[in-house]
């Protein structure tokens, strides 16, 4: 039996798990220093203008308030865009706090109240006197849409592609097709709420450094923006992150209370904890409000023919934040005649930003549930449909997938559903005064590499220690990287250990997208070779090496040890080559990059099938999604249960997006009306039935020498169109808007 | 949120004189509502007066009349939780099992349940217009987003709703609230107990200045037979309600001998509507009696556009609870609709 | 022991991670300084008097002088020094701060510390002896019950409040009895899992 393999694949429970149960895990808001001061932030509450006035003299009178701080008074900082820009900043302006007068958006930071307890910080935020000039706004998408525009291109758009070309002539080829749909959809603005809030606790070292603990999905994006901002040599700013309480994209941007707090333990020489409140937790990024339309048609066989798919995300003034939107269906069907457009509409918000599934789950959602309705416009099945359109190759871009097991994950899941069991008719399934409805949607997602290193140090107790600056969202990152460390080098968990979430550490990029495993674990991966290859060059040289004629294919690595292949007798131990290493430990550092040439010939996504039962109260409308199975392929699993987790956690994402969250906007206001965890409706354990997952073997050796893909989104995206086609299936009602409230179905 | 000065009051005249020596004093019972206000820089009392020791903790003592006394001081969950109450009383069980969630349960009090605020948004944004929080600057929610807000008895300054679950059955069970205030103690029937908004949008109840809730008395008819709480919201628990429905039914076979109907989510206070009830009487518990019966209390709802929905939504929720409350046994935890 | 409370390490989760296997608890001394400092803080001229707040937490006395507008929750956290105890909302809306209080399970937000004064709390960190995990907070580990753990304090303490309440039965019930404690990462079904088992457990026993 090969070594390698031991560890990955297993169901291996979290190794932070006993912090996490016991409350020992530390946030970045539970680091207490002493003389730690507490910074409030008070937010602007109209949504365009200028202040025209501002009073801090009240609050400063108190005893305990230390400072406020305004763009008064702020210390004068760096200069150009490009300092402020981050790993994830769009094309654009980044917003800057406390920059000048002006007011961009409701809920903007104006200042800083710091205080020697958080209570008298808050309290000194309700004594600054603001006066302001206020102008007219607009943050209407649907009254604006006939603004949109092409959004810019930037550096971020690189990992965000645009529409691909259109093929051949779509108004034509709909026009002849003997089925056609075409629909309008709309989703309002979402907010991530992790629930963790926001806080970053800096402490003040003095010679100018910092130790920053940040809530971040980036500790070196982090980093690098405090150390532009501020003028700090990167050296001398350390960003610590190991437990992050959710993020979910929120976090893949450093936030204002990254600045504030660094701002304030700058100015004051001493440490300062700047914590959100839920209500601010809605003054930054988001989920744009889109508005789409699609036209499907298709032959009566059900060969889909012409595809048109257009867009309308929203975005600030100051930044054109883009997703990728209309790509997916001609990634997933052949039809001969596309036209893919994506537009943006700049209104008075906040830039919007990436949010678990950002484009896909809102494309998916409009591209699924139309092909829902040609599926009864052409009396075929669904999930036949799906069958008849199955392209093994990616059509948008004529290139093979690198792997592509969509087809199982349609089969598996419809069988352990029981998707046979559905009759075609809308209203024709009932349980006693509920209408039962079948539902199902494809997924996809992108699966990304980026470079990343890691480190590899086998320490003199002959133990593994890999280091990486990459945070664990709560994805599980610490785990499965421990892992693939283990397998690499032949050794047993409890012999290896992973450091991550500090900057000091060897580079990771931010932590999104679902591509963190394959981009810091393949460095992990070469990390671990690299150091393989070095213990065995020392092992070599030992004293009557037994290794003496052998190369690295010929042995094997496995209990803390390298055995010769052929003569399993003959083995050298890890603490015999520390030894002959004079005591000391040995290490080496690695970049993984991605081999583009490889992978530019190939399209690669990780896939998935929906199924969802839904009953729906036949008298009220109340909607229960009582049964759900998502059937995955995302390439080799490393660990079960952990990636099981992430694909429930996506599907109940997906959930509450079709039945639960939005951010509810008064227009007439400009601003957010239920910027609290009491009316933005996440769901609640009474919210949530039967979920049930397959992962559907995949083979993938092109990908990454993992042959890993990330489960972070796909559980979610083909889990709302699911939802809205089972409502559709059990009340013959379409409802294009989401969230789907239940009165909609009355 | 502001400082203020903590007192702790011994018992009810000592509460009520300490009220009487400050200025700007709030009595305080679990605090769920007023801290919240607090921290929202919404109330801004400079003393609060801790009332939970000021009288009997004890949930429930029965009374001469064969009903039962709620102490004010009492949690929401050793009321709904009580044996006499599950027995003599599930109707208000059910309702308050499916207010807020266990651990408020916990904390609130039965005085501070029927003193809660509105959840309207506006109410909430000390920075937008509000007649509630600042009479005469005008109502945001008329033309806002309000698919929260009431479809009756409203006014042109305030169409807020008042959120209680609660309060809905001890309407429906026509309870009657003992208030003691500087002037001596009184009585309030529960339909007298909250009020309109009207032109005072202000005034949530009538209890007067200084005024603390002691008990809250029941009287004996519970319709402990024929009962149903329906709670119809965003999600399944721990959200506010659209409408709820509280209906107890007093049967001789299938006709209906006395009918209690109060809708929760629709108005400023809980609304019932006596007229329907005495409809019901001599009836059969139907979909079309109480079709009917829903008509009558909705006479005169108007929606604002966000919550026209509510109209049509309250008339099937007090059908499917007249049917549900003829099988009290099939309910479902959180007052969710059963069969 | 290692105590997790040492104010200047910087170092602090690299530690906690070599000590994966040990439960870490703050010892009540240690923490006992840093009251006493930030009694010294707070109490300024001007302002209303603070009081004294007895407490005793996870079986510890503890003596907090206080203002009175601390509430439960950051007189835990800030001044006890006890941060397993978690604020995601601050409002009473998403009980990541359920601590159990006089055998209740309370949200600790919305009560004040004065308010509490004699009261007996217990944290995450009390829940189980020293060393050892309560069986809720195994099955947690095994069932996968959580993903960030930002949550998990508070679904821990509420559901070790729930199964004293003794009124949750079916897995229905359970899920509605928990409903007052919110799960953004998703990981609900495994966090009822984790749940139904140590109820069915005790039941068995
Ligand atoms: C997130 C959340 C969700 C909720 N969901 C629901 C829900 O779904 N349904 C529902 O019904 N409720 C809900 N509630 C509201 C909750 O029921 C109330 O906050 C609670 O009942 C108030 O009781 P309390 O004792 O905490 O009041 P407090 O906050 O202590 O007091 C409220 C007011 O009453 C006054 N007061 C208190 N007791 C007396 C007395 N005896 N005499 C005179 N004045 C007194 C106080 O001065 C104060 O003005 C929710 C609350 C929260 C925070
Ligand atoms: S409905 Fe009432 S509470 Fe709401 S904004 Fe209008 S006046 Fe204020
Ligand atoms: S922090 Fe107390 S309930 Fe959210
Ligand atoms: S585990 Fe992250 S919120 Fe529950």
């Amino acid at each position: 039996m090969e070594a390698s393999q031991k560890q990955v694949g297993q169901p291996l429970s979290r190794l932070e798990g006993q912090l996490k149960v016991t409350g020992t895990a530390k946030y970045s808001g539970d680091y207490q220093v002493p003389g730690l001061l507490y910074g409030y932030v008070i937010n602007s509450t109209i949504t365009k203008g200028k202040i025209t006035r501002l009073d801090t003299g009240r609050a400063k009178a108190v005893p305990g308030i230390v400072e406020v701080f305004t763009y008064e008074n702020r210390p004068s900082l760096a200069w150009f865009d490009l300092q402020y820009a981050d790993m994830d900043a769009p094309p654009g302006s980044p917003f800057r706090p406390l920059q000048d007068e002006e007011i961009l958006y409701n809920g903007q930071p104006i200042g800083l109240v710091v205080a020697e307890s958080f209570e008298l910080a808050r309290y000194g935020a309700t004594l600054v006197e603001v006066e302001c000039e206020e102008e007219a706004f607009e943050t209407d998408l649907r009254k604006e849409a006939s603004k949109a525009r092409s959004p810019k291109i930037g550096m971020a758009t690189m990992l965000k592609p645009l529409p691909p070309r259109p093929k051949g002539k779509f108004e034509k080829a709909y026009q002849e097709s003997p089925a056609q749909v075409s629909a309008e959809y709309y989703h309002g603005t979402e907010h991530h709420n992790p629930l963790e809030l926001f806080a970053t606790t800096t402490i003040y070292e003095g010679d100018g450094k910092l130790t920053i603990y940040d809530k971040t999905q980036g500790t070196i994006n982090s980093q690098l923006y405090v150390s532009n901002i501020f003028g700090l040599k990167y050296k001398d700013v350390r960003v610590i992150s190991p437990y992050v309480g959710g993020a979910f994209g929120s976090a893949l941007r450093p936030q204002y209370q990254l600045f504030l707090s660094v701002m304030a333990a700058l100015e004051l020489k001493q440490s300062v904890l700047v914590t959100l409140d839920r209500q601010q937790m809605f003054t930054f990024g988001h989920r744009p409000p889109t508005i789409q339309q699609t036209r499907f048609s298709a032959d009566m066989d059900g060969k889909v023919t012409a595809m048109n798919h257009l867009a309308i995300g929203e975005t600030s003034r100051f930044e054109d934040y883009t997703e990728v939107v209309v790509n997916w269906s001609h990634m997933l069907y052949p039809a001969a005649n596309t036209l893919m457009q994506y537009k943006l509409v700049e209104l008075d918000v906040y830039s919007p930003l990436d949010m678990r599934s950002p484009g896909g789950s809102t494309g998916m959602h409009a591209i699924e549930s139309t092909m829902d309705e040609l599926a009864y416009k052409t009396k075929i099945d669904p999930l036949q449909l799906r069958l008849i359109n199955y392209s093994e190759d990616d059509v948008s871009l004529n290139r093979p997938y690198s792997s592509k097991e969509l087809r199982q994950c349609y089969l598996q899941g419809a069988e352990r559903f029981g998707w046979d069991k559905r009759s075609p008719e809308p209203r024709s399934m009932r349980r006693g005064n509920k209408l039962v409805g079948y539902g199902m949607a494809t997924g996809i997602w992108e699966a990304n590499q980026l470079p990343a290193k890691a480190d590899a140090i086998l320490t003199t107790d002959g133990k593994l220690r890999v280091n990486s600056a990459v945070t664990d969202i709560g994805t599980g990152t610490l785990t499965v990287m421990t892992q693939i460390a283990a397998d690499e080098l032949g050794m047993k968990i409890e012999d290896v250990e992973f450091l991550y979430g500090d900057s000091k550490k060897p580079f990771a990029p931010i932590q999104g997208g679902s591509f963190t495993v394959s981009t810091v674990g393949s460095a992990v991966k070469v990390a671990g070779a690299a150091l393989k290859k070095k213990l065995f060059s020392i092992a070599k040289k030992m004293k009557d090496s037994v290794f003496s004629k052998a190369d690295l294919k010929e042995v094997v690595f496995e209990d803390s040890r390298i055995f010769l292949r052929s003569d399993r007798s003959k083995s050298v131990s890890f603490l015999e080559i520390i030894e002959a290493n004079g005591g000391k430990p040995i290490k080496v550092s690695k970049f993984s990059v991605p081999s583009l040439l490889k992978q530019k010939k190939y399209s690669r996504a990780t896939h998935s099938a929906a199924f969802v039962e839904v009953e729906v109260d036949e008298q009220l409308g109340i909607v229960n999604v009582t049964r759900a199975i998502t059937a995955v392929a995302a390439g080799k699993i490393i660990n079960p249960k952990t990636a099981r987790s992430q694909i429930l956690g996506g599907m109940i994402w997906g959930i509450s997006k079709a039945l639960r969250e939005e951010t509810i906007q008064d227009f007439n206001l400009g601003k957010y009306m239920n910027q609290n965890l009491a009316e933005y409706h996440i769901p609640v354990h009474a919210d949530i039935h039967e979920l049930d997952v397959i992962f559907v073997e995949e083979n993938d050796e092109i990908v990454n020498a993992l042959g890993v893909k990330g489960v972070g989104e796909i559980g979610l995206v083909a889990m709302p169109p699911a939802i809205a086609n089972a409502i559709y299936h059990a009340t013959g009602k379409r409802i294009n808007q989401l969230p789907i409230h239940f009165d909609s179905l009355l | 949120m502001n400082n203020f000065d903590y007192l702790k009051a011994g018992d009810i005249q000592d509460a009520i004189g300490k009220s009487g020596s400050c200025t700007d004093s709030s009595y305080i019972g679990g605090g769920t509502n007023l801290l919240d206000l607090m921290k929202y820089d919404l109330a801004h009392p400079t003393t609060l007066i801790d009332i939970n020791h000021a009288g009997t903790q004890d949930a429930v003592t029965e009374t001469e009349n064969g009903g039962l006394r709620l102490s004010a001081f009492a949690t929401n969950a050793d009321t709904a939780w009580h044996p006499l109450i599950e027995e003599k009383y599930p109707l208000l069980s059910k309702a308050i099992l499916a207010g807020a969630s266990a651990q408020i349960r916990n904390m609130a009090t039965n005085g501070g349940n029927l003193l809660q605020r509105t959840r309207c948004y506006y109410f909430y944004d000390a920075n937008v217009p509000c007649n509630k929080r600042e009479p005469g600057s005008g109502c945001s929610a008329i033309l806002g987003y309000n698919r929260i807000m009431a479809i009756l008895g409203t006014s042109e300054h305030c169409i807020a709703v008042f959120p209680s679950d609660m309060c809905i059955a001890l309407a429906a069970l026509e309870a009657t609230v003992n208030v003691e205030g500087p002037n001596g103690p009184r009585s309030i029937v529960f339909a007298d107990f909250h009020r309109l908004p009207g032109d005072t949008p202000e005034l949530d109840n009538n209890l007067l200045p200084g005024e603390i809730i002691t008990s809250i008395d029941l009287p004996p008819q519970g319709f402990s037979d024929n009962y149903s709480y329906l709670k119809l919201r965003d999600r399944n628990s721990y959200a506010f309600a659209l409408v709820s429905v509280a209906t107890g039914l007093e049967l001789d076979g299938d006709i209906i001998r006395n009918a209690r109907i109060a809708l929760g989510g629709v108005a400023h206070k809980p609304w019932r509507v006596p007229e329907a009830e005495e409809f019901l009487v001599g009836k059969a518990a139907s979909e079309e009696n109480f079709a009917q019966a829903a008509d009558i209390i909705l006479r005169g709802a108007t929606g604002y556009q966000y919550n026209d929905f509510k109209i049509e939504l309250a008339k099937r929720a007090i059908i499917r609870n007249g049917m549900m409350a003829l099988h009290p046994e099939t309910q479902l935890p959180g007052a969710l609709p059963s069969a | 022991m290692g105590s997790i409370f040492s104010f200047e390490d910087g170092f602090l989760f690299l530690r906690s991670i070599q000590l994966l296997g040990i439960i870490v608890i703050v010892s009540i001394d240690v923490y006992q300084c840093y009251i006493t400092m930030l009694t010294e803080i707070v109490e300024k001229p001007g302002l209303i008097r603070s009081g004294q707040v007895s407490l005793k937490v996870n079986g510890n006395p503890v003596q907090l002088n206080l203002l009175p507008w601390v509430s439960l929750l950051d007189a835990i956290r800030d001044h006890a020094g006890l941060t397993g105890t978690k604020k995601g909302c601050d409002h009473g809306q998403c009980g990541a701060c359920t601590v159990i209080c006089d055998g209740k399970r309370i949200v600790s937000c919305l009560t004040l510390a004065v308010m509490k004064d004699g009261s007996e709390i217990t944290t995450i960190e009390g829940v189980a002896p020293e060393g050892d995990l309560h069986p809720l907070q195994k099955a947690f580990i095994e069932h996968d019950a959580f993903q960030c753990g930002y949550c998990t304090p508070g679904q821990i303490c509420s559901a070790i409040g729930m199964m004293k309440e003794g009124k949750a039965k079916s897995r229905e019930e359970v899920k509605e009895l928990m409903s007052g404690n919110l799960c953004r990462c998703g990981a609900n079904t495994n966090i009822i899992d984790a749940i139904m088992e140590v109820q069915n457990q005790d039941a068995h026993e």
